[in-house]
């Protein structure tokens, strides 16, 4: 059979030279070998019985009739919900353990968010119900919309984008939206090495031609460079802030200025914003506009666990063009959706269109506003300080062992940027990743960013407790100290999963993307 | 025929007004390996600078950039089945495309073998 499943290391094949019984069923305990689903399929099998038909079918199907069976695996419906719940358990979650993917802040989920999501005003709503019969939903988006202002000292906010890169989409759309107004065609956007690898894809998709900007050696922009750079041809600059390389961009008010001054717009990434929600307003710098993830920042589930949801902060420049619909709050106090129609009755006749069906995230919108109202103020400047020390204490725990290329410039943010300058002749970042996976822990981020040689990007965000963060910088080191003495069962990490070491090069050169021929 | 380096670390050779590009054995080594090839289709119009063509590594995708300015002849062909003679032969049979010369004097501006075994020895 010509499956994926087919080849590579199975349970049974045990450890090379270990005495390891085999298992008839293939079966390592808990340690499971699952096939595919189409592998454990019978022909004849199926989760209902039908009754043969007894009438010929509708003739208006016509030529849409099926002249043979679908092709669907016959199985009953146990043997599905196995099937599915056994690949469950090879996952690995943020509900089973810590998750240091720098750069997605991959941080716990209170489950008071999804308590409040569950509210039957609140999940059993459809977009198309008349507006009077769902007021305390579209006055949970007001309350959150004001909240998102607050935090970023911005006088506008489109709540409509669905995810950090569909957000930066609806601020370059302002951007555009605002030069045009003005009259002016400016074709070219600055994106800076240090920034996220959405933002030159997001320019050019919004029809602008990228250049890129160097980073200094501290990894931050390097701002001499970019003024250089700046004319009138330039629509606006993106920067990441706290930029990729976990740092700070001190001299973002020093740039928007500059920018502004040549008529450009400044975007930021606020995917980082974990890191300073409560201590700094990105409106204080100068940003016309930035994208927030609440899936990120304000604790809703993502990275399979729900989807994203990218609100945009504007500035006062930008906020006539943004997109419709959006809820707003009449002066009597009822919640109103503003769409096309309307739009002009309530003083927005510029927007740049629609992004969405509807009014963006109900579910995220909720559980975001939770987490907010149940840390306050106050709570929040703390999540951002737990989140700035965790990364740091890993910084300075590993950097003996680790080489941390910007770690004498200062403290990170909220996380920890190391390279693989150090290891024996061979090995490398990958297989401190791999080895990662054996300590039962989901790797860190690799190779970005681009910056820095064999990148290792760890985000401990702020719910890990001190203990848990000492397994993490326990296992860390241990890894990092086989890969300087050169030990070789670190190159064939990880030992311990029902797949070892597969192999990536031929996976993206040769992709098998059905389970047969 | 010449070859010159530039300092994103691709070469080009020159016969005449006619030049084969690629990345050097450098590059090659710090991208690891090299899963797909981008390149520019015949007739394409290039200035210096440009994002000609583009490599997808198991480590990331990187641009290739236009040494000099001129019209692109072909892209290798070769790379779509065989995006690996990137990583094994880089300087020869991993070439990216053959393009025409417009203005000689651009190849000034890039360097000699000697120059660029010298800048790779300082990264």
């Amino acid at each position: 059979m010509n499956a994926p499943n087919a080849s590579g290391w199975r349970p049974e094949m045990g450890e090379a030279g270990a005495i390891l019984p085999a298992t008839v069923s293939g079966d390592h305990g808990l340690n499971l070998e699952e096939k595919l689903i189409f592998e454990l399929a019978a022909p004849g099998t199926y989760g209902v019985d039908f009754d043969d038909a007894d009438v010929a079918p509708a003739p208006a199907l016509g030529k849409f009739l099926r002249k043979a069976a679908p092709a669907l695996p016959g199985l009953t419906e146990p043997e599905v919900v196995r099937h599915y719940t056994r690949l469950s358990r090879q996952n690995y979650a943020i509900d089973l353990g810590p998750f240091p993917l720098g750069s997605c802040t991959m941080k716990h989920n209170p489950r008071l968010n999804e308590k409040v999501a569950r509210m039957a005003g609140f999940a059993d709503v459809h977009p198309l119900q008349p507006t009077q019969t769902v007021q305390g939903a579209l006055k949970v988006i007001t309350q959150l919309a004001d909240w998102l202002m607050a935090l970023t000292g911005m006088p506008a906010v489109a709540m409509t984008p669905k995810a950090g890169a569909h957000g930066e989409l609806c601020g370059l759309l302002c951007i555009r939206a605002a030069l045009t107004a003005r009259g002016e065609e400016r074709p070219v956007v600055l994106v800076p090495e240090s920034a996220h690898g959405t933002n030159p894809a997001t320019a050019a998709f919004a029809g602008f031609r990228v250049e890129n900007i160097p980073a200094t050696e501290d990894g931050r922009v390097d701002v001499a460079a970019l003024t250089a750079r700046l004319g009138p041809d330039i629509a606006g600059v993106m920067i990441t802030n706290p930029n990729t390389c976990g740092l700070f961009e001190r001299d973002l008010k020093v740039i928007s200025d500059a920018v502004h001054g040549v008529g450009g717009y400044v975007y930021c990434d606020g995917a980082n914003f974990n890191a300073i929600v409560g201590k700094v307003r990105p409106g204080d710098l100068g940003i016309d506009a930035m994208h927030i993830n609440l899936h990120k920042t304000f604790s809703t589930p993502h990275g399979g666990g729900g989807p994203g949801s990218g609100p945009v902060v504007l500035s006062e420049a930008l906020a006539p063009f943004a997109p419709l619909p959006f809820a707003t709050l009449d002066a009597d106090g009822v919640a109103h959706l503003v769409e096309e129609g309307d739009a002009h009755d309530h003083g927005h006749p510029n927007s740049f269109g629609r992004m969405t069906a509807f009014h963006g995230q109900m579910g995220m919108f909720t559980r975001a506003l939770t987490y907010i109202l149940s840390h306050g103020a106050d709570g929040l400047r703390q999540v951002s300080e737990d989140a700035v020390l965790n990364a740091n204490y890993i910084l300075r725990e590993l950097e003996d062992v680790l080489d941390a290329p910007f770690a004498a410039y200062g403290p990170c943010m909220h996380e920890a940027l190391f390279s693989d300058n150090g290891m024996a002749e061979g090995f490398s970042t990958l297989d401190l990743a791999k080895g990662l996976i054996d300590e039962g822990f989901h790797p860190m981020t690799v190779y970005f960013p681009l910056v820095v040689h064999g990148a290792m990007l760890v985000e401990p965000t702020e719910t890990e407790s001190k203990a848990g963060t000492d397994r993490l910088i326990a296992s860390m080191r241990s890894l990092a100290e086989r890969g300087r003495a050169g030990d070789v069962t670190l190159k064939s990490a990880p030992h311990y999963t029902p797949r070892r070491r597969v192999d990536e090069t031929l996976a993206a050169r040769k992709p098998k993307l059905v389970w047969k021929d | 025929m010449t070859r010159y380096f530039t300092k994103d670390h691709e070469w080009i050779s020159v016969d005449g007004d006619v030049a084969t590009v690629g990345i050097t054995d450098f590059a090659q080594n710090a991208l690891g390996d090299i899963t797909f090839v981008e390149v520019p289709e015949a007739g394409k119009a290039v200035s210096k600078g440009d994002t000609a063509a583009v490599v997808d590594s198991v480590k990331a995708a990187s641009d290739v950039y236009a040494p000099v300015s001129g019209e692109v002849i072909e892209g290798n062909a070769a790379l779509e089945e065989a995006p690996e003679l990137v990583n094994t032969s880089p300087e020869s049979e991993g070439w990216l495309w053959r393009m025409s010369v417009s203005d000689a004097g651009e190849l000034a501006d890039l360097m000699d073998e000697a120059a660029y075994a010298a800048y790779i020895a300082e990264l």
